[in-house]
């Protein structure tokens, strides 16, 4: 469920649907670019009322859907 | 607090366009200006280095200022890219520009370095009176350094920029300023003797897009100062996609963000001061600086522009 509006969210930053594999590398797919992962941190934090601190400012950390699921189900 | 009394700019003549940087990196020039907004930068010639740019901006800070060299009490130079470890550009400023009686400084911080060198120079002009900062970058051979990465050896190009902080009288009264450093990142862009640049550009930008805006909010709330009333913001110009995302963070157009970055790429600690050498004002009303580099540092610096609105 969660993987699933990640990956809609996704989809609205890059402008075209995400269809890799959950554990997939959205950087290596050309999904998710530098700004385009600045965008996510912020509706990410906006979706899920998060704030997301400095220090976890980490590409890896948003590095594929589970990453991200896995990083939200942690902050909220 | 001090004042800003004149600005100053040094390019190199060599016009440096994206078919010559594309044909190096096997890139489109279209894949440049769109990842970057980048269409040219200047590359300075192999006998021109850090010390002579900043000397050449200086000089024509001083003249804006109608200041003498010899008036200076301190040089404060900032460069990430001097050609030795010592000593830096900053003495060697003081010999060229003839001003021996002041104080010479270096400041080795890359990109956000002019905006540090300006604070710094604001604490000292009350004993200093006539404060000359330069922010000068040869960056084109550190570009160029093999092996080539074609997302950071697009970016960068040569110049200096200058400005002269005055104690007692000016056409922007310096404010007030927040800045910023953080060395959990230290590694993240870096530039060792002898190696290429590395640059983590997926961090560089989450960290920028988040740190600048968060230094300009808090600055301007200090000050009861909207962010939509600021006149223009005058920022280190490291690419024109990263401006966008930071006035849209701020709250204002991109238009409020002045940029020149399509003529000169991302000059580094240079680039900020050049900005606020073209940028044709008025300078009335409130008016930010702001920059963000390796270490990482960044902040935002307030002034309150004194001439008239015409």
């Amino acid at each position: 469920m969660r993987q699933s509006r990640i990956s809609e969210i996704l989809a609205e930053i890059a402008g075209k649907p995400i269809n890799i594999g959950t554990n997939e590398s959205l950087f290596e797919s050309g999904l998710l670019d530098s700004f385009g992962l600045t965008d996510l941190v912020t509706k990410l934090e906006a979706e899920y009322g998060i704030r997301i601190p400095d220090g976890d400012l980490n590409p890896r950390k948003f590095e594929s859907i589970d990453k991200i699921a896995s990083y939200v189900d942690d902050r909220v | 607090m001090a004042w800003l009394r004149g600005f100053g700019k040094y390019l190199p003549e060599r016009v440096v366009g994206n078919d010559e940087i594309a044909a190096l990196l096997e890139a489109e020039p279209a894949w440049i200006r769109e990842m970057s907004g980048i269409e040219t930068r200047r590359y300075a010639r192999p006998d021109e280095t850090v010390a002579m740019m900043a000397a050449e901006a200086g000089r024509q800070a001083l003249e804006a200022s109608g200041v003498a060299a010899s008036e200076l009490g301190l040089i404060l130079v900032s460069s990430g890219s001097s050609e030795q470890r010592f000593p830096g550009p900053a003495s060697e400023v003081q010999h060229l520009l003839g001003a021996p009686q002041a104080i010479a400084m270096d400041v080795p911080m890359a990109s956000a370095g002019a905006l540090f060198a300006m604070a710094q120079a604001a604490l000292w002009a009350p004993r200093a009176g006539k404060v000359l900062v330069v922010a000068a970058e040869r960056m084109s051979p550190i570009a160029m350094t093999p092996p080539l990465e074609k997302g950071t050896a697009m970016l960068f190009g040569d110049g200096a920029g200058a400005c002269v902080v005055d104690r007692e009288q000016g056409f922007a009264h310096i404010i007030d300023w927040e800045l910023g450093s953080d060395g959990t990142a230290a590694s993240e862009l870096r530039l060792e003797f002898g190696e290429p640049i590395h640059m983590n550009g997926r961090m560089v930008i989450m960290h920028a897009a988040r740190k600048v805006p968060a230094a300009i909010t808090t600055l301007l709330t200090r000050h009861s100062v909207a962010a939509p009333a600021v006149r223009v913001f005058l920022m280190h110009q490291a690419n024109a996609n990263l401006l966008a995302k930071i006035a849209q963070a701020t709250g204002v157009g991109v238009e409020s963000f002045y940029s020149n970055i399509a003529h000169y790429g991302n000059t580094s600690s240079a680039s900020m001061l050049i900005a606020a050498s073209e940028w044709q004002g008025p300078w009335h009303g409130p008016i930010v600086f702001a920059a963000f580099g390796a270490g990482f540092h960044w902040g935002a610096m307030l002034v309150e522009g004194a001439q008239s609105n015409a």
